[in-house]
């Protein structure tokens, strides 16, 4: 049995602690009054020897439009503008790293629930890791469950739909476009089905991760039952995550829309989600936790990681030519906004994303080096941290932006947390699901390329 | 002066052919050939032959696709005749990049694929009309046979073959 050693237990807490320092730091540093906000600007400005043609950008922002429409100056107009895009930043990077620790947990969950309905041979070794993932399932949703409650209560600005007058025809800030959305974007709506989906993905995670400690004694009538509820989860998710791309990130551009949103979201999720999964096994065998692990296991997870990094370069390639191409106003500038401010995250993460994993693990035998994989899967990681951030940013910070002590401290908190919620599930259960009817297969398991390069071999 | 005989074990069974196989490579004896109706897991390896480079090939072949891709692309639409094409920003290659993506995508599969197929094709002597080389044809069937160079240990060898399991020894002059 694995034993959480106190050292990482330290590591878990020491990160958490200084995620909730920084976050308190970038909250208490966000300006309160808009003189504040200005004095910032007005740096932000002398630093840049008389600005660069921001206001213009900003002019095409969509949230410009209300203040705009007062008469004031534009310079004012600007000001309430930027600050605030410097209110919502720290929102924004809690955010952004909750979404994506939440995302991966998720997807490690419908991976695993995928491989019981698909009755995988390989991968029943690895069983209890993915488990032990979807635990931290409970942990972010509960700081989810919160930040639901305190954004329908007003307490932050991140999705503009919900700002004061926007359905209210004799308000100035009446948005007719959003009030034609009424039906969907509504806040009981949205409040309710947030906490809906947290609860299913919450209530099924649950319910299996207990069968399948109990299915340890062998039970095959358990093992048709987890298969039926597998099959349940992964329907399920199917729905509610599309639904939940739509809620809680495309709802921060409520002005535009994609078609296969949700399916790029799954994607830049399921790559981080595979990612995460072979990082922790091989942390976990290197520990010597994980006996029945060979190196045919970590390739057959690095070979996940390559194509479904392919995966979301499809889509999101995808995305941006069908838009890019067409040309239409209101689709392009969600476009226009993240090249013109977001260059580097924008195009850096396709190198990060595509071109560094393909490279990489494009060849068979560096599929099965531990170190090698960990190169990649790190990079990958950053890339889809980056390409989230570039996904929420834009629409609630702007040209605001940065990569500060708020947005560092988010992914260290839910990283510590995320930590601990892992190794603690999985030092509490035997590490191998003994009950699998699979699970010799798995064990058995090896891939042709690596028996030449001479792995253990004995189970031939 | 028997240089050109052969032994061919005959055997029915592909678990009894790879323990004959890794029996006879035990005893150090050249494996010529074996020749079976469908592939058997493990058998390259139990022979000791080398991994295969075709997908190596690939990859090259594959590059090389992107590149006249991108000289396509480039040459026909930007160098040659950069005409307005809907607004389609012809100004230089990297700002039409988008549109370009499905035949650089396209080009470097086609290459890839078809390069490394034929390079498949000129590395095992496969072509149209070419004179099949099978010592048996049950072979094809239900048989595997494997080819051992004979060099003065005719008797040794068939001794040993008729331990492995072997459902037929033929000693046959090779042309």
């Amino acid at each position: 049995m694995y034993q959480f050693s106190g050292k990482l237990k330290m590591l878990a807490i020491i990160l958490m602690a200084l995620g909730l320092l920084g976050t308190g730091i970038s909250f208490m540093s966000a300006p309160k009054t808009l003189e504040e906000a200005k004095e910032i600007l007005a740096k932000q400005n002398d630093a840049h020897h008389g600005g660069h043609g921001e206001a213009a950008s900003h002019g095409e922002a969509k949230e410009a439009h209300a203040t705009a429409a007062h008469g004031e100056s534009h310079d004012d107009a600007h000001a309430e503008h930027a600050f605030h895009q410097m209110q919502n930043r720290p929102w924004s990077a809690v955010f952004v790293a909750m979404l994506f620790f939440l995302g991966v947990s998720l997807l490690v969950m419908a991976f695993y629930a995928a491989q019981r309905v698909a009755q995988s041979g390989w991968s029943v070794v690895l069983f209890r890791v993915m488990e032990a993932i979807t635990n931290n399932l409970h942990f972010v949703s509960i700081f989810m469950l919160v930040f639901i409650i305190a954004t329908a209560m007003h307490m932050n600005h991140l999705f503009p739909w919900m700002g004061e007058g926007v359905f209210d025809p004799k308000s100035p800030n009446y948005d007719p476009i959003v009030d034609a959305k009424a039906w969907w974007m509504n806040l009981p709506g949205w409040t309710i089905r947030g906490i809906v989906y947290l609860a299913i993905w919450n209530g099924l995670r649950f319910i299996i991760r207990r069968k399948s400690i109990e299915q340890d004694n062998g039970d095959l009538k358990l093992h048709k039952n987890l298969y039926n509820l597998s099959v349940a989860f992964v329907v399920t998710f199917m729905v509610t995550e599309s639904m939940m791309s739509w809620d809680w990130i495309m709802g921060i551009d409520p002005h535009w829309f994609s078609t296969l949103f949700g399916w790029y979201v799954l994607a830049t999720f399921l790559v981080s989600a595979l990612t995460i999964t072979a990082l922790v096994t091989i942390y976990l065998r290197s520990k010597g936790a994980l006996p029945l692990v060979n190196d045919s296991h970590i390739h057959d997870l690095a070979k996940f990681m390559f194509g479904f990094s392919v995966f979301w370069t499809y889509l999101w390639f995808a995305q941006f030519m069908l838009i890019w191409y067409a040309d239409m106003p209101e689709e392009t500038t969600y476009f226009v906004q993240r090249f013109n401010e977001y260059k580097l995250p924008f195009l850096g993460m396709v190198v990060l994303n595509f071109i560094f994993p393909v490279l990489l693990l494009l060849n068979s035998d560096f599929k099965s080096i531990p170190w090698f994989v960990v190169l990649g899967g790190i990079a990958i990681l950053i890339g889809h941290y980056v390409d989230l951030f570039v996904m929420i940013m834009p629409g609630t910070v702007g040209g605001q932006w940065g990569f500060g002590i708020g947005e560092l401290s988010g992914i260290l908190f839910f990283a510590g947390l995320f930590i601990y919620a892992t190794f603690s599930a999985f030092a509490r259960v035997n590490p191998v699901a003994k009950g699998n009817p699979f699970l010799h297969e798995s064990e058995t398991f090896h891939y042709y390329n690596i028996q030449h390069r001479g792995e253990d071999n004995s189970h031939h | 002066m028997s240089t050109n005989k052969v032994i061919h074990a005959l055997y029915n069974d592909d678990d009894i052919l790879m323990d004959a196989v890794k029996k006879v490579k035990g005893a150090h004896h050249h494996i010529e050939e074996v020749y079976t109706p469908f592939p058997v897991h493990g058998l390259d390896q139990a022979m000791g032959l080398a991994p295969t480079r075709l997908a190596i090939t690939a990859f090259l072949y594959g590059i090389t696709g992107t590149a006249v891709a991108v000289w396509l692309t480039w040459y026909t639409m930007i160098a040659d005749w950069p005409q307005d094409i809907g607004g389609k920003p012809n100004f230089s290659w990297a700002t039409n990049m988008p549109a370009f993506v499905p035949i650089l995508f396209e080009l470097t599969v086609f290459f890839a694929a078809h390069l490394m197929v034929i390079t498949f094709y000129m590395r095992s002597r496969i072509w149209p009309f070419k004179e099949a080389e099978n010592p048996d044809p049950r072979t094809t069937d239900d048989h595997f046979l494997m080819e051992i160079p004979v060099h003065d240990n005719e008797e040794e060898l068939k001794a040993l073959l008729e331990t492995t399991g072997a459902v037929e020894i033929n000693v046959v002059d090779k042309h």
